[in-house]
């Protein structure tokens, strides 16, 4: 090959590099591991950490334990779909583009709303790309944030914000929800509103309400919704939202210490050439047969480059194509009944805690917030002595909330999970 | 081939779940689904029929050579997917207590080790999604760095060459966009930079090699112009697989460097993603990284939170996890060999362009780097054959094509990556096809133009998809797209620009 | 059918590849058959509004072909009185018949003189010759 080439050595193929750039000797990394020792180190690693399988768990706060069926795991081990790339040559890659398709069908149905893209990073990321939609469709400058939506997904929104030209401003929580009156004062002059459905507190807001609070005010209404709970509660399409934004994970992804997981993003049809990401259309090919193809690509950073709806290429395709798998699993039955049960669930440990809740006479969903009647933390350490993990600690983001736990039963819980719940809370 | 949605039968499921028999809360009226998603009713058997039919109707590197310039398309080793897999990292809450996650802080430490030690930079934030989130990550850090300076700096200098994704990240971090010129050897023009860098620059992004696939000759000198007017210099690491262990981005003079994780270290891209961007910096941009930053602590390790500088979060928890378990085992697996990876990268990358530099057009005449750029303009000009019927051919030949019309500045461009992976025979296989479709050009032009022939579909209509719009099944609403009129002229794609 | 390349005397051209055609203190704009034929068969024109004000060598719109968007840039100034809404709905009218069918905007000019920095048909094909 070198004699192909016409050099006389490997070195000669660098010779371009200055002596002043080049680095000299090995890089300081420990030795080459073979096949089976990566194996039996990273075993190792992974035997270091408690995870669901080892502990009883009633831990959620915006990614949850829910079930992954195994026709999931099936399609993300299909070797074809995990090491294609991006589907720019639609020839090769018809059935990345249908599935995004169906993808995208299926956030659109979910969320009542007209276009989704392809995927965003995740539940956070997904906010950010809200606002700046809602910056170039009304030209506003402020974008108002529920303070009952989750923590991290605002710290997202404020740090990409100056970036944006954005003023963010936050409205309080009454008694664990957003109240309609005081978001409509906060939504004057803004682009958006954002809040979430279920709340971080797992507590059900009046969304209706939000939603014609915003749109009184000429600001965008965007809810972040959590996807398990879809098949109960209303879709944000027919409240008069604008956008509907939210984390993926809890429909066909696991845990995963936090990612990679997908963030979804679906709009009312006025805002399609505004959305971020790839979007996938169909059309027919030369001899009239039906055909995917990534459409609407002069959004996009490689066409519009400085003009883009957003700099996003990679995304999390793959992840979003698990959601799929698992939402097809579901169909809308199972959904509903996902959502009854977790409700169910979570209503019967309410009781059987017997512990005062921290918003009371909320409706909730699959998560709720006690008082504990000492430091959270101490709560979570001594229940953990004896094999439950139960709960969040609130107070990690909202102040007044020392001895505050959130809750979460999934369908995986039973009512004997929840009795041990209780013995650990006791104890 | 049917959607998933057409499949349905009413009543249908695949799911079971296990009986609930306590009561159900009502949920009140307003708040209550009034009717259900029409998600897929479809059982268990046509769910796995459905996806394996799809699967075989996509190329992966798994189903045959993959040579997209700027995108390493690298075999994915299997060992990394048994290892993510592993339940202590599979089933693992990211809001688990610290010392019941002691596993995974370490391998984030390790990795940020790691990549330190690759980029030549100390500090390591693993928190960015992917490239494009690096990029904006680093942008603002620069913003927060000048802040704290008390410095007003307004401009990015970006290459001519650059991917799309920098100007953009540039915009979305609220900086102005200048655009600096390659010479005719392939490197930055460095007298047009110097005219442009002043007090109000605030830095550079380049890539290293460039997306040309070669290496700029004059990066000292065009790391001291921005480094004595006060301005930082940003590394987009797309390219790294050319240069591990052979020269580090910190050694070249960039102060904030950005990994893809999915093209350099082996993450599966997954039909777009998941990937990963971690970024490393120099040391005075260390207090601004995004927060939490995992650290060591004796034996232990935590999470960091008290970061007053921070810019604050660009995503969710610590980035993407089990991104990170499978690129850590990969560099496990290499440990210094990185620098012979990188090594076979660029020798494969330069067996190929000797192979197929006569028949097409080499646009800059250099050694190139992991990839290289070439031209069918002279295809163009003599038979009408253009760089899209090239890659559309080449797909009759069971390979994926390279990247195409890009870089932007240069005309009807095939960008080629084959990277270390590949042997040589098939590599031989592929410089053979090219040769036969240069030929073809003047001998059997109509072949070229009509294919591909023997993929799922034909070339398709992407003016009527734009026009169109159907972006979703719309169920009894759904339109017959094929009896609508194809567009009246033949498409080609980007024409000059 | 996109039209055949010709560049109509009578109108008035701008180095960015757009046609002006002056009557009284109104002028009629478009792109012409170089511009469209660089794009290829446009998908989408985004207008200004009407009553808008457009200055001379700023961006007035913007035209978007499947693969390329193009700022339209406005060769004289002026304010909008009219869109055409054929454009807006069938893009490829513009292909077809840039200087007819397809035009884009009339304004009235705020600065008739301007027009003196524009080419003639014959300086405008030179033009083109050398791109």
């Amino acid at each position: 090959m070198l004699a192909t080439i016409g050099v006389g050595s490997i070195d000669e193929l660098f010779r371009d590099i200055p002596a002043g750039v080049r680095f000299e000797g090995a890089l300081d990394l420990e030795p080459p591991l073979s096949e089976q020792e990566i194996v039996a180190h990273l075993e190792a690693l992974a035997a270091k950490n408690v995870d669901s399988g080892q502990e009883l768990s009633f831990l959620g706060a915006g990614i949850y334990d829910h079930y992954v069926p195994a026709v999931v795991d099936a399609v993300l081990q299909r070797g074809e779909f995990l090491t294609a790339y991006t589907p720019y040559q639609p020839e090769m890659s018809q059935g990345v583009l249908q599935a995004i398709f169906e993808y995208q069908t299926a956030i659109c149905e979910l969320t009542g709303m007209d276009v989704s893209n392809a995927s965003g990073y995740d539940g956070t990321t997904v906010a950010a790309d809200a606002c700046y939609v809602a910056k170039h469709a009304t030209g506003r400058a402020r974008v108002v944030l529920a303070e009952t939506l989750n923590p991290q997904v605002r710290q997202v929104v404020k740090t990409y914000a100056p970036g944006f030209g954005l003023e963010v401003v936050e409205v309080p929580h009454r008694n664990g929800v957003t109240d309609p009156d005081e978001l409509a004062a906060a939504a004057v002059d803004a682009a958006c509103v954002i809040f979430q459905q279920p709340n971080f507190f797992g507590c059900l807001e009046p969304a209706p309400d939000l939603a014609a609070a915003a749109n009184q005010a000429g600001a965008l209404p965007i809810a972040h919704v959590d996807p398990v709970s879809l098949g109960v509660l209303e879709a944000p399409g027919a409240y008069g939202c604008a956008l509907a934004i939210g984390e993926g994970q809890g429909a066909g992804n696991y845990q995963s210490y936090g990612g990679p997981h997908y963030g979804f993003i679906a709009a009312r049809s006025d805002y399609v050439r505004r959305m971020p990401g790839r979007i996938v259309g169909e059309t027919t090919d030369v001899d009239g047969r039906r055909a995917y193809v990534l459409t609407l690509q002069t959004r996009e950073q490689h066409i519009r480059r400085e003009k883009a709806t957003s700099n996003i290429t990679t995304n999390q395709t793959l992840l979003a194509l698990a959601g799929l798998a698992h939402l097809s699993w579901l169909g809308p039955q199972g959904l509903r009944e996902q959502g009854e049960t977790c409700m169910a669930l979570a209503a019967y440990a309410k009781e059987r805690l017997g512990l005062p809740e921290l918003f009371p006479n909320q409706a909730t969903f699959k998560e709720f917030a006690i008082r504990v009647g000492r430091p959270a933390e101490e709560a979570i350490r001594v229940a953990r002595e004896q094999g439950v993990h139960p709960g969040y600690a609130l107070k990690r983001d909202y102040s007044g909330m020392e001895d505050a736990l959130l809750v979460c039963l999934t369908e995986k819980r039973t009512s004997s999970d929840i009795d041990r719940l209780a013995e650990a809370l006791a104890a | 081939m049917k959607l998933i949605y057409e499949k349905s039968q009413e009543g249908r499921r695949a799911s079971t779940l296990p009986p609930n028999d306590l009561p159900v809360p009502e949920i009140p009226q307003e708040l209550r689904r009034e009717r259900p998603p029409r998600l897929p009713e479809i059982a268990e058997p046509e769910v796995v029929r459905h996806f394996t039919r799809l699967s075989t109707r996509t190329f992966g590197i798994d189903t045959g050579f993959y040579p997209l310039g700027s995108c390493t398309m690298k075999h994915n080793p299997r060992v990394n997917e048994r290892v993510v897999n592993l339940p202590g990292f599979r089933d693992l809450h990211p809001l688990q207590e610290e010392e019941g996650a002691q596993g995974a802080l370490e391998l984030m430490w390790r990795l940020q080790q790691i990549l330190a030690e690759v980029a030549g930079l100390p500090a390591v934030s693993l928190q960015p999604a992917a490239g494009s989130q690096g990029e904006l990550t680093g942008l603002m850090l620069m913003r927060a760095y000048f802040a704290d300076r008390g410095e007003e700096r307004r401009k990015i200098i970006v290459a001519d060459t650059a991917h799309g994704t920098n100007p953009a990240s540039v915009t979305m971090a609220g900086y102005e966009l200048e655009k600096v010129e390659t010479d005719a050897r392939g490197n930055i023009d460095v007298a047009h930079l110097r005219e442009m860098v002043d007090e109000e620059t605030a830095g550079l992004m380049l890539t290293n090699p460039s997306t040309l696939g070669l290496f700029d000759e004059h990066i000292e000198e065009i790391a001291a112009i921005f480094h004595e007017a006060g301005a930082l210099l940003y590394y987009d690491g797309a390219n790294l697989n050319a240069v591990c262990g052979i020269s580090r981005p910190g050694d070249m003079g960039f102060d904030i460097v950005h990994f893809n994780l999915h093209k350099t270290f082996s993450q599966p891209h997954g039909g777009g993603g998941p990937g990963g961007g971690p970024i490393a910096v120099r040391e005075r941009l260390e207090p601004f990284l995004p927060v939490p930053a995992v650290v060591r602590d004796g034996e232990a390790f935590r999470l960091d939170y008290d970061r007053p500088k921070t810019i604050g979060k660009v995503r969710g928890f610590c980035g993407p996890f089990g991104v990170f378990v499978r690129s850590y085992a990969y560099i496990r697996a290499y440990g210094p060999r990185l620098r012979e990876m990188s090594e076979v990268a660029v020798l494969n990358a330069n067996y190929l362009l000797a192979r197929l530099k006569d028949a097409y057009e080499l646009p800059f005449d250099r050694i190139c780097m992991h990839e290289f750029v070439l031209s069918a303009r002279r295809l163009k000009r003599e038979h009408g054959i253009t760089a899209l019927d090239v890659a559309k051919r080449l797909m009759d030949y069971d390979f994926h094509p390279p990247t195409v019309y890009f870089p932007l500045i240069v005309p009807e461009a095939l960008m080629i990556e084959p990277t270390e992976t590949e042997p040589k025979e098939i590599l031989d296989e592929f410089a053979d096809a090219m040769l036969e479709i240069a030929r073809d050009a003047a001998e059997r032009p109509e072949l070229l133009k009509e294919a591909p022939h023997n993929r799922a579909v034909r070339r398709v209509d992407e003016v009527k998809a734009a026009k169109r719009a159907v972006v979703r099944y719309l169920f009894e609403d759904h339109p017959d797209l094929a009896e609508e009129p194809s567009a009246a002229r033949e498409l080609e794609a980007q024409k000059g620009a | 059918m996109a039209a055949a390349e010709g560049y109509p005397d009578g109108l008035q051209y701008h180095s960015e590849h757009d046609w002006a055609r002056i009557e009284g203190d109104e002028a009629t704009l478009g792109v012409t058959w170089f511009a469209q034929d660089a794009l290829g068969e446009l998908v989408h024109y985004e207008p200004p509004e009407e009553g808008a004000e457009i200055s001379r060598g700023s961006s007035y719109g913007e035209v978007e072909s499947v693969k390329a968007v193009s700022d339209l840039i406005a060769p004289l100034s002026g304010v909008v009185v009219e869109i055409n809404q054929k454009a807006v709905a069938e893009p490829e009218t513009v292909n077809d018949d840039p200087y007819g069918e397809g035009w884009l905007v009339r304004i009235r000019l705020s600065d008739p003189s301007e027009a003196a920095d524009l080419m003639d048909a014959a300086a405008y094909k030179s033009f083109v010759a050398e791109q």
